[in-house]
């Protein structure tokens, strides 16, 4: 352990509540290493919400995973970066300190509610385990605080279903109880991996409502990672945009999705199929992404970028600002801002 | 074939052309296994009632939750299923009767697109196999001799490099391995093509591709569509008419700006309210309406109106009263016994 990392949490110090500073994420295969996630940076403070948005392959998953210490290490490893939460960094801390802060201070939603969930215990007893292990409840005690949490995420008649299996709920009611799993504990930053995507749009809605309520309520810190350009404006105040394992584009989720700064942002919004393009070809991104074990030299979106010039060939176009508050790897970022307004 | 293409294509286009495809009461209820042989045998009702028609070079766009039928519709139409009951006519005669050389053409005309692009490929044929595989069975429409051309065409024709015809599916990405399923589906050059869910597997950035694709292929090749997918923004842009499902009932149907912009059933609102990117463009007057609860099970679908237990205007007469489609427009009818008042919000 580093000395610098020694200091402990600083409740009057003015820590972020997450900060991930330059963090690199690599993947021993077969084929040599892909490069999951490179040169990672943002904040996330208390009361607000990020969202986190690219699509498969490039990179939020394994952000996410890096963050909670769930990475299968190897193949997956960490070569360089900082995961400080409110100062102290989880990739150096001790095995016990982690177990103590990760699903207590932090913890996490999944996607498939149906295998974050163990089909053999009663939902009751998986949300018990949790104040059981951490808080030392007795079982009594643990069953009631199941039903009090479980009553807190809308389950309908809570007291009667917490003696049921996950296969008795429905997909909503799944994704109620591992959110109900979540929040058990009090943590003060939740990340959502994807947690609508299994979802019909209806119950996606209830979902996200549930999600948005209880981070206002309890002032946590809210990391949302999707694919899905509405949600991540219907939820967050920040967001990162990432593409082939680097964020792109990083700002307040308004004028980042209403101004894109980056041809990839502008193209994820363009292709939306909004109702004045009907009867019209849709304005597709062309080509796919890149593969990760063999990136380019120059930027990864270059391939399919319309501003591309030489220069965006040879170097990686650093995160820079662009204005209050907003970042964007581009080295065209003025004109793409032009060319939305225009 | 005894019904003769010219008169459909002599027909008046639009509303009056004869359907291409007609469902006419369709039923499809699966037994539920049972642990005993003791007491009543449960059904479920994965379609109930559905009268749907496809015209000729038309896009029919089909939307619900998961669970209401969707993808069943897919399988009768097809007709990998055969229905409990009801008919369904291509061209005027009924799929699940034909026999022989007719019923070979039928297939031929029909062909289906699957959600997962993967897994509805041999892993251990190569592109060029997959796509020549139909060939094999209808070898009428194309000669071995030419088969190889025939081949690269079609790939050129879906975006794909046909210089990569002898590699295997997992070396393509979704995108492209969706358009090697496309390929599959037009290569014996079907009238009618069964989309289930053909871009919900797929990336944001590679989804608008496919899409312009499809509507690339219909143009060029006069194809009709049968889109299913949950993405409510895609299936107002690629179709000319969208039906609603409910608990294995089509509950709304119309042109898609009607059904969009004057929606007649509650259901239907709602499902586009729950879409945030559909909200927002519309500005204020849509309002948030937030089903509460999870749609009916199937195996017991609640009396008189099946939304009653989830609607906001539900009354008394929805508890007992199945809902007829009431007609809001020549074109557009909901089964809501308030489909007047809420196509006028």
């Amino acid at each position: 352990m580093r000395t610098q990392q020694t200091q402990q949490p600083d409740p009057a110090g003015d820590h972020p509540l997450l900060r991930v500073r330059d963090l690199d994420v690599e993947f021993d295969t077969s084929k040599g290493i892909a490069t999951a996630v490179s040169g990672m940076n943002f904040t996330v403070q208390r009361g607000e919400a990020l969202g986190i948005l690219g699509e498969s392959g490039s990179g939020k998953s394994v952000t996410a995973r890096a963050v909670m210490g769930i990475l299968d290490m190897p193949p997956a490893k960490v070569p360089r970066g900082e995961i400080l939460l409110e100062g102290e960094d989880l990739l150096t801390i001790s095995a016990k300190r982690h177990r103590e802060l990760v699903g207590s201070r932090v913890s996490m939603v999944f996607q498939d509610a149906l295998t974050a969930l163990n089909p053999v215990h009663p939902v009751g007893r998986q949300i018990g385990e949790l104040y059981r292990v951490h808080r030392g409840y007795s079982r009594k005690d643990a069953k009631a605080a199941a039903i009090d949490m479980m009553d807190r995420v809308r389950i309908p008649a809570a007291a009667s279903r917490v003696n049921d299996y996950p296969h008795q709920f429905s997909g909503g009611m799944r994704q109620r109880i591992v959110i109900a799993m979540a929040l058990a504990l009090d943590p003060v930053l939740l990340i959502a991996d994807e947690p609508t995507t299994a979802l019909d749009v209806t119950v996606q809605a209830q979902i996200l409502e549930l999600l948005k309520e209880q981070q206002v309520e309890r002032n946590m810190g809210l990391i949302l990672i999707t694919h899905d350009i509405s949600v991540v404006k219907e939820v967050t105040d920040q967001v990162a945009v990432m593409y082939a394992g680097r964020i792109v584009e990083h700002g307040a989720t308004d004028e980042v999705l209403n101004h894109p700064g980056h041809p990839y942002t502008q193209g994820l919004r363009a292709s939306v199929a909004g109702e004045e393009l009907k009867g019209q070809r849709l304005p597709a991104i062309p080509g796919t992404p890149p593969d990760l074990l063999r990136l380019p030299d120059g930027c990864s979106f270059a391939n399919r970028c319309p501003f591309v010039t030489d220069e965006c060939l040879e170097q990686v176009p650093p995160l820079e600002s662009v204005g209050a508050g907003r970042q964007s790897a581009c080295f065209h970022t003025e004109e793409v801002l032009d060319h939305v307004t225009a | 074939m005894s019904l003769p293409e010219a008169t459909i294509q002599n027909g008046t286009p639009g509303r009056a052309a004869a359907p291409l495809m007609e469902m006419q009461g369709i039923k499809q209820h699966y037994p539920v296994h049972r642990h005993l042989p003791i007491g009543p045998q449960k059904v479920v009702k994965a379609l109930d009632g559905v009268d749907l028609d496809v015209r000729p070079g038309e896009t029919m766009g089909v939307i619900g939750e998961s669970g209401c039928g969707k993808s069943t519709l897919a399988r009768v139409m097809s007709g990998l299923e055969k229905p409990t009951e009801g008919r369904v006519l291509f061209r005027g005669q009924d799929i699940n009767e034909l026999k022989g050389a007719e019923k070979r053409e039928m297939r031929r005309n029909i062909q289906l697109i699957f959600q997962d692009p993967f897994s509805s490929l041999n892993p251990r044929m190569t592109v060029e196999e997959l796509v020549g595989e139909p060939f094999a069975i209808h070898s009428e429409i194309e000669p071995r001799a030419g088969r190889r051309n025939k081949i690269r065409e079609l790939l050129e024709l879906v975006g794909l490099n046909p210089d990569h015809a002898d590699r295997y599916p997992h070396n393509f990405s979704g995108g492209q391995q969706q358009r090697i399923g496309i390929a599959r589906g037009i290569a014996l050059n079907p009238k009618m093509l069964i989309c289930d869910e053909p871009v919900s597997a797929l990336d944001v950035s590679v989804r608008a591709q496919i899409v312009n694709l499809l509507d690339t292929l219909q143009k060029e090749l006069g194809l009709s569509y049968l889109f299913i997918a949950h993405d409510l923004q895609i299936v107002r842009h690629i179709s000319d008419r969208v039906a609603t499902m409910y608990l294995g009932k089509v509950v709304e149907l119309g042109r898609y700006d009607e059904v969009y912009d004057r929606t007649g059933h509650p259901y239907t609102q709602a499902l586009l309210s729950a879409a945030p990117e559909l909200r927002k463009n519309d500005g204020a007057d849509r309002e948030r309406i937030v089903l509460q609860g999870d749609p009916p099970s199937p195996i017991d679908p609640p009396s008189g109106c099946r939304f009653h237990t989830r609607c906001p205007l539900a009354q008394a007469m929805c508890v007992d009263q199945e809902p007829e489609p009431v007609e809001i427009s020549g074109t557009h009818a909901a089964r809501c016994h308030f489909a007047d008042t809420v196509s006028a919000q």
